[in-house]
């Protein structure tokens, strides 16, 4: 019963995923796009879940969905794109570019085929050792043995935002 | 109904990511070319719980917690990039922005 509601919640957000994804690639509007693709990041938000992974569930939707979408559709809003949206959509080179991604398709999904037996070992859901939250688990994890990439991280986003305001003055 | 097993993730994550490879390159606006990204992003994010999940390690997590870090910085650089751009050259098509072509 449990493992029923598990696969048609899977199989739910996996098509929240995919059908915001194509819906995000394909259409005029880049509004439309940023919708869409507000719905395929939450589908992943549902997945998180779905894999017990809480943290970077509210992770992801409070910074992919509230924060990174937010800034693009104030960009999309300072950018008029009125007259991109009546242009051609796709480059010259999309047949030659269509061929590369079916023959990378192609290697990932022979990869898969043969190591389809070796990912059974997924089927014995019982998640973290109890006692232990999940956010608790990150938090000893990135504040012992990786807070040395955690600090380099910070470091990152200084550069980030240092980047992005020079990159926003008037005269560049 | 079949059990979810971390297949089913690594098959729906290989079609995100091959759906954002899609978008990068033959999309000619830049704003959705910089969502393509995103969707890459997090086809990788999907492959790493997934793993996490998996091999009830929490490994994985903390990496994708560094990879949702990497896609802010990315997006706040892309958006500004692409703002001066605009101011310069008033296009957002990325196969009009040429002049280093010869």
């Amino acid at each position: 019963m449990l493992t029923d509601i598990n696969a048609i919640l899977f199989y739910v957000f996996a098509a929240l995923v995919l059908g915001g994804g194509v819906l995000t690639v394909t259409r005029r509007n880049a509004v439309h796009s940023a919708i869409s693709l507000i719905v395929s990041l939450l589908g992943v938000a549902g997945l998180f879940l779905l894999q017990q992974a809480e943290f970077l569930f509210a992770v992801q939707i409070m910074l992919y969905v509230g924060g990174i979408m937010l800034l693009f559709l104030f960009v999309i809003m300072l950018v008029n794109l009125d007259q991109a949206a009546n242009e051609r959509q796709f480059n010259k080179q999309w047949l030659v570019a269509l061929a590369a991604v079916a023959a990378v398709g192609a290697g990932v999904g022979y990869f898969l085929y043969r190591g389809k037996d070796a990912f059974h070992f997924a089927e014995a859901v019982t998640g973290l050792p109890p006692g232990l939250g999940n956010t608790e688990a990150l938090a000893d994890s990135l504040f012992s043995e990786y807070l040395l990439p955690f600090e380099i991280a910070s470091v990152l986003l200084l550069v980030a935002v240092v980047g992005s305001v020079v990159m926003a003055k008037k005269r560049i | 109904m079949h059990p979810i097993t971390t297949f089913h993730y690594l098959v729906l994550s290989a079609a995100l990511l091959l759906i954002g490879t899609v978008g990068v390159l033959t999309r000619r606006n830049v704003v959705i070319i910089l969502m393509s990204i995103e969707l890459i992003l997090n086809a990788v994010n999907i492959n790493l719980i997934a793993f996490s999940h998996a091999l009830h390690n929490v490994n994985g997590q903390i990496f994708a917690i560094f990879v949702i870090t990497d896609a802010v910085a990315e997006a706040a650089v892309g958006l500004g990039i692409l703002i001066a751009l605009f101011r310069n050259k008033e296009t957002v098509q990325a196969d009009e922005m040429d002049i280093l072509k010869w």
